[in-house]
């Protein structure tokens, strides 16, 4: 396979994020709005100076008129992107790109969703029209399956699975708590977590990522250029994406324990990036947690657990804030929220913070490593998209 | 010769204790069950279930199917052609329907055995009526599929001696289009209506057979007014066969047929059987068995189908299946109409359940690919048909947030025996007592129905032993 990488070409010099939440009082636009400016002002750019625009979002707007409009930009390419669920990384993916082809100086990668306009509850998709033969469960029901799946492969059994999963919740809710622009920023108790009404399988109310309105941006330039900007900026070590066969569900050697777009993509951004030991270099990963099985699968697929041990580093606290590889320390999807389009950019966002020592105090990792790596995931098991990159605050 | 060459019955999974209606409502129901057919079951998908039966007991294709029911699910539309589908018939097998009435039975039997050819009879219904009414206690919900033919193709199990009919217009029992309750005049009327014409036509019956009274081994009783069937049953003594209601109830349209089935199953050769069916009159045939029934293996025998049933069905789960009580349904979206031209293009798959094979690697795909998971080769399937292959669970989930008819939807994630697997709505099953490694087996089924359009397809269920 022919991928290069582009390692150290390119570098984001200037980022925002909305708080994500239910923000009855904004639409699409407003947050749009909030974002970009937000990152302007870091990156100490003007709107004019943004060559072109990559606008992520999944059902909240279609063409570039969803992004050219509100921000009145003049008559610059805006591209709209969507991968599901790795929507916002998409846009982040291909924004690089431009600039490493060297036909734009300064870019943004933008992603939206407004998801709380709905009124229906969890996600909800427009699909063509088919057969009526697809599969009618919800997103909670398939990555539920991971569940009994992973339990029966590692000999646990029902009420030590739902310890695990609980502890992943308790764990996410607890870095949320301090975090501002979390969705939901109280800690939640274990008793709580693990009593709540079931939605689908094992998972309760807090094994599912918050229902969520946000947005984010990055500005992107060459990292040659990155010192005009920021004495601090954050280097683009790897890119990857995978768009698996779809398959899991028609194929009987899959079984439901792993993501193998996940390895995949993972494997892909440790080659570009050159990290060999990814528990070792990693400073502090941002995944998708999209459901609380899914994080702990994700630790197995991208090399942070030995097969099968992912559950004992969970209970054991290795991927807390304070543990030897801190995972999801804003909050995560599940409580920070997952406004589709944005998350992916959120993830960066996390890694713009920390790896440049400016996190508010109470959660700011200290740490030697410079890697960061974010984590974005599209579908469902069997049948996604999965997309990694490793960013790092040094060249090198 | 001609005659039956095979048959099949199809006793839903659920049955309504009569108690149950009662203990709610303070009046109705009875003692003993009836049949109910799931949320996902209609008289088209119950045809299904028992054709399937019929033709996993005599592997036989038919040249036409006469679907005759009292409650279609669609007017205008043929439903025979779904059920055509279903059972993967050839394009030059003739599908029609016949229904509206109990009596339509009698046409589709009369049809299938008097056109030219190897017929598939298939008769169906689902019998409701107000809360707390004797036909809400006494119906009942199932098929029946008879597969008539010559002996140069099957070996005939049981043929026909000869049959009479009594007609006469009198109101008994009438119902709207679109009514999910029929309406009775007082039934000592229909008793004394029914009574002479039975006795005609059971008379004239034996006559063109040539046979007496004496002949008769078994005497089968069917139909939906009920006093008038016990008068005869007095005629019958001892010849008349158990008529299932107690257990089952009456299913209309097909329970002359179900009662036939449940006879042959257990029948000898050489047996002499009466059938009475009275609806608008009477309907008396007499037909005997063969040596050729002693090697008939029924597939799914009708009482095994009732020992492997349950009766744990609330009456006020009975009531939100059958559109008596709406349920609120969870804040979600409306399910969307199939697509007809992507329904058509995927009928064989939609419908039949036909996936397709890699010549070169082996790989089994469901649905059908053009491209093959292992190895890529383009075009290189071949049809298969798993519709009737058993599967087990690998995973599995209960999804307590999607839309349903009947909450809450169990999914499964199910390995065919020889290849293949599939992720599918499992139903007829508790969720609590799902686990990896269940088996299963596939069963035709209505998902849901959006904007006038049935959304039928396959789901799993526990395999029968």
């Amino acid at each position: 396979m022919a991928s290069h990488g582009i390692k150290d070409q390119v570098a984001i010099v200037g980022m925002g994020c909305t708080p994500f939440g239910e923000h009855w009082d904004k639409g699409v636009d407003e947050m749009l709005i909030d974002a970009a400016h937000e990152a302007y002002e870091s990156a100490g750019v003007a709107q004019d100076d943004i060559d072109a625009f990559w606008l992520g979002t999944m059902g909240s707007g279609i063409s570039g008129l969803t992004l050219s409009k509100p921000l009145q930009l003049d008559y610059k390419p805006v591209s709209r992107l969507e991968n599901m669920c790795a929507t916002g990384s998409e846009a982040f993916r291909n924004a690089c790109y431009a600039v490493a082809s060297g036909a734009y100086d300064t870019v943004m990668a933008i992603g939206v969703e407004k998801l709380k306009d709905s009124g229906y509850s969890g996600l909800t998709g427009s699909a063509p029209p088919s057969d009526g033969t697809d599969s009618s469960l919800t997103a909670p029901a398939t990555f539920s399956l991971l569940a009994p799946a992973y339990a029966h492969k590692n000999g646990l059994d029902e009420d030590q699975m739902k310890e695990v999963l609980t502890r992943i919740a308790w764990k996410n809710h607890k870095n949320g708590a301090l975090n501002p622009r979390a969705q939901f920023k109280k800690e939640v108790a274990k008793e709580t977590i693990a009593g709540s009404p079931l939605v689908a399988g094992p998972l309760g109310i807090f094994d599912c990522s918050g229902v969520s309105d946000g947005s984010a941006a990055a500005i992107i330039v060459r990292a040659e250029d990155a010192h005009k900007y920021t004495d601090k900026p954050l280097y683009v070590k790897a890119l990857s994406f995978s768009s698996g066969p779809a398959t899991g569900a028609l194929d009987s050697s899959y079984d439901y324990t792993t993501f193998r777009e996940v390895r995949a993509s993972a494997e892909e951004a440790y080659k570009q990036a050159g990290i060999s030991d990814p528990r070792g270099q990693i400073a502090m990963a941002e995944v998708h947690d999209c459901f609380t099985p899914t994080e702990l699968v994700l630790m197995e697929d991208l090399g942070f657990a030995e097969e099968g041990t992912a559950w004992k580093e969970a209970l054991n606290g290795t991927f807390d804030l304070d543990g030897d590889l801190p995972v999801n320390p804003d909050g995560g999807l599940k409580s920070f929220g997952h406004p589709i389009g944005a998350s992916g950019l959120r993830m960066l966002f996390e890694c713009w913070l920390q790896l440049r020592g400016e996190a508010p105090p109470e959660r700011q990792i200290e740490t030697t490593k410079t890697y960061g790596l974010t984590h974005n995931l599209g579908g469902q098991p069997g049948a996604c998209v999965s997309f990694v990159s490793v960013v790092g605050s040094e060249l090198g | 010769m001609r005659g039956i060459i095979g048959y099949g019955a199809y006793v839903p999974y659920y049955r309504l204790d009569r108690a149950n209606i009662a203990a709610v409502m303070g009046a109705g129901g009875g003692r003993g069950s009836r049949a109910v057919a799931s949320f996902d079951e209609d008289t088209t998908t119950m045809g299904v279930e028992a054709a399937r039966n019929c033709l996993r007991s005599i592997e036989v294709t038919p040249d036409a199917v006469m679907f005759a029911t009292a409650n279609p699910a669609y007017l205008d539309k043929t439903n025979a052609t779904a059920i055509h589908a279903a059972l993967d018939l050839p394009q030059s097998a003739w599908a029609v329907d016949m229904g509206g009435s109990a009596k339509s039975g009698e046409a589709a039997m009369r049809l299938a055995s008097a056109s030219p050819g190897t017929n598939l009879a298939i008769f169906s219904d689902l019998r409701t009526g107000n809360p707390t009414s004797g036909d809400e206690a006494n119906g009942g919900d199932g098929a029946a599929a008879f597969l008539i033919g010559d002996s140069d193709t099957a070996p005939v199990i049981a043929e026909m001696l000869g049959g009479a009919q009594a007609t006469a217009e009198f109101l008994d029992r009438y119902r709207q289009p679109g009514d999910s309750f029929s309406r009775l005049w007082e039934e000592r009327f229909g008793e004394q209506a029914y009574l002479p014409l039975a006795q005609d036509a059971v008379e004239r019956a034996l006559k063109a057979a040539n046979l007496s009274m004496d002949d008769i081994d078994k005497v089968v009783v069917a139909g939906l007014h009920a006093r008038a069937a016990r008068g005869l049953a007095r005629i019958a003594g001892d010849k008349l066969v158990d008529d299932l209601t107690g257990v089952i109830g009456n299913s209309g349209a097909a329970q002359a047929s179900t009662l036939i089935a449940s006879v042959l199953d257990t029948a000898a050769p050489g047996e002499t059987i009466m059938v009475i069916h009275l609806a608008d009159g009477a309907n008396a045939g007499i037909f005997r068995t063969t040596d050729a029934i002693a090697d008939y293996t029924p597939f799914a025998p009708v009482q095994a189908q009732i020992d492997a049933g349950s009766d744990s069905l609330d009456y006020n789960k009975y009531l939100t299946w059958r559109g008596f009580l709406d349920r609120e349904p969870p804040r979600r979206p409306d399910p969307d109409r199939p697509g007809a031209p992507p329904a058509s293009r995927s009928e064989d798959w939609k419908f039949a359940f036909v996936g397709s094979k890699d010549r070169s690697s082996g790989a089994i795909h469901l649905p059908p690919m053009r491209v093959s998971m292992v190895g890529g080769a383009v075009d290189d399937m071949e049809r298969i048909r798993m519709a009737d292959v058993p599967a087990t669970i690998a995973t599995f989930t209960v999804d307590r947030l999607a839309f349903s008819l009947s909450p809450p939807t169990v999914a499964v994630v199910i390995d065919y025996d020889g290849g293949g697997r599939f992720q599918a709505e499992m139903t007829d099953v508790d969720p609590d007592e799902v686990k990896i490694g269940d088996r299963v087996e596939m069963t035709f089924r209505r998902l849901f129905t959006a904007e006038g359009i049935h959304n039928y397809f396959w789901k799993a269920r526990p395999l029968s032993s």
